[in-house]
């Protein structure tokens, strides 16, 4: 017997082939998850810190009028909790950018791009992977918030699900199509000043757009054009069971842009070529 | 008998006997590669073939273009001119098809440190398809063979640069490749460890019949009977047989041989106008 047989001649890959290669793909991402708890624990504190002491502190400053998905005045610590989720996906998406970069420069990533699997797929299910970690960590937060006495219905924490994935895949692709044209893991301190912050701040995360218009019309049309904004709205109306149409459809638009893009970028035809071997090789 | 020797000495697959394509397809086919860095030409008309159940060194210098020409190889960067197959498989039209013979080992690292050895393997497998329980038996058997059964559920992070670098060799092997690539397999190693790994490729070799390519800056790590490819500056300079290559090359050894065809580039360069 030998370790090695005549590797096998066929074309293309049947549906368990690429099942098992997902599989596998989130299975790595779950372990590396698991492996590190403080990046589970920094997760979760990061807006819970926001939800206990910021939101706290902004109760009596800004009041919130009565505005869809809302039917009643609302506390402010209930109005920033779907704007806190997104935040969890935010920054799960930039930080699978921050690992795929990592990948690159230790060679990891080398691993998955010469598998076989066609390598829009093979990103694919890398950015499935992120998303059903972010997906553990938001509903960790949930759990958290309804002792604070953040009760959405029941049937919110079914209904937000889909809206969480699609708005998991949008800011994951945007961090995938980051991740590629950043060179070095030393610039990757740029995408939180650059990306994460303007994203986050110019959006209805943290107050609602009708405030902003009031202080600011110019920062309400860049918060109107911000894909955050509308990954927040998505989860705060399928949080109360409804569908806010504009934004599922900008979500959706701009999780399939930003996918292409992160593809065409990981296309060997066109991306990585141009920087050259890892440090070191030539 | 090393660990790494008795790793060719049993296997999973039924297949036992050496092979050689029956097509007289080469194992890896390089035609007029060329490759630029901006400005900067990595590669030169780059043209050279790996027979099935051969044993060919790419030898140069570091800067030489190896790893440029193993990026493109295995994909990993685009072709801008010339063609590369592997068994007939064009990797730019078909790189499933190729992408399926190959196996490779790269200059850096590629193992997940904070992975178990088993689930590094494991996870090499579901990339190329193979199912779970497949794949844990191929584990389970590559591991005893390479004398790291013990260690499966071990952190990679634990163990020495020999012991990784036995590992990635067992994992580019898990799905059963016929060209095996290996990009300065042994840079970073003791004596003895890179005597074992250079031994076990060669049994690869020679009793299950897949063609290495093994790219080194290492004139000890060459035999006189291998293949060979001088690669330099992004040229090959010479190739085929070592013994021919010396003879060409006017020169005792491989080590007089390269200098001298090294040397016979930087006098075409310095006279040149």
């Amino acid at each position: 017997m030998s370790v090695t047989t005549a590797g096998d001649q066929r074309s293309g890959f049947s549906l368990g082939e690429y099942v098992t290669c997902l599989n596998g793909i989130v299975w790595r991402e779950a372990l590396r998850f698991l492996h590190q708890r403080e990046r589970f624990v920094s997760a979760l504190v990061r807006p819970l810190v926001w939800l206990f002491i910021f939101a706290a502190g902004f109760r009596q400053v800004l009041g919130i009028s009565i505005i869809p998905p809302y039917e009643t005045y609302i506390l402010y610590e209930v109005y920033i909790a779907p704007g806190l989720m997104a935040m969890i996906q935010l920054f799960n998406g930039m930080q699978s950018s921050l690992s795929m970069v990592y990948d690159r420069e230790m060679g990891n990533m080398r691993t998955l791009l010469v598998s076989p699997l066609p390598r829009w797929y093979l990103l694919s299910c890398k950015l499935l992977a992120g998303t059903a970690v972010s997906l553990l960590q938001v509903y960790a937060f949930l759990l958290i918030a309804w002792f604070w006495d953040i009760t959405p219905p029941p049937i919110g924490y079914l209904a937000v699900l889909p809206a969480l994935i699609l708005s998991g895949l949008m800011l994951g692709a945007l961090g995938m199509l980051i991740s590629s044209g950043i060179k070095q893991l030393e610039n990757f301190a740029g995408v939180m000043n650059f990306v994460i912050f303007p994203m986050f701040f110019a959006s209805s995360a943290l107050y609602p757009l009708w405030r902003v218009q009031e202080g600011s019309p110019m920062l309400y049309y860049v918060c109107q054009f911000n894909p955050f904004t509308h990954a927040v709205e998505l989860i705060r109306f399928a949080l109360y069971g409804q569908i806010n149409w504009v934004s599922l459809a900008v979500v959706a638009g701009c999780t399939a842009i930003f996918m292409i893009g992160a593809i065409l970028a990981y296309d060997p035809s066109r991306g990585l070529s141009r920087r050259g071997p890892a440090g070191g090789e030539t | 008998m090393t660990a790494i020797d008795a790793m060719t000495s049993g296997g999973v697959g039924p297949d036992t006997s050496p092979r050689q394509d029956p097509g007289g397809v080469p194992a890896l086919s390089i035609q007029g590669v060329s490759h630029s860095y901006g400005p900067r030409r990595a590669l030169i008309d780059v043209s050279f073939a790996v027979a099935p159940a051969s044993f060919t060194a790419l030898l140069g210098l570091n800067g030489a273009g190896k790893s440029t020409l193993f990026s493109l190889i295995t994909r990993l960067f685009g072709i801008q001119s010339g063609r590369i197959g592997i068994f007939g498989h064009d990797i730019s039209r078909a790189p499933s098809e190729a992408l399926r013979l190959l196996g490779v080992v790269f200059q850096p690292r590629t193992l997940d440190l904070d992975l178990s050895l088993k689930q590094n393997l494991l996870y090499h497998a579901a990339l190329h398809g193979i199912s779970r329980r497949e794949a844990s038996l191929r584990s389970q058997e590559v591991l005893a063979r390479i004398g790291l059964a013990d260690r499966a559920a071990s952190k990679v992070r634990d163990l020495s640069g020999g012991q990784m670098r036995r590992l990635e060799i067992a994992r580019a092997l898990l799905h059963r490749p016929r060209l095996l690539l290996l990009d300065e397999a042994t840079v970073g190693l003791d004596v003895k460890a890179r005597a074992d790994i250079l031994n076990h490729v060669r049994q690869l070799v020679a009793e299950q019949g897949i063609g290495v390519l093994w790219a080194t800056h290492l004139f000890d790590e060459i035999n006189s009977s291998d293949e060979l490819v001088v690669l330099h500056q992004g040229k090959v300079l010479a190739q085929g047989v070592v013994a021919r290559v010396i003879a060409d090359a006017g020169a005792q050894d491989i080590n007089a041989a390269f200098a001298r065809l090294t040397a016979a580039v930087a006098d075409n360069r310095s006279a040149a106008p």
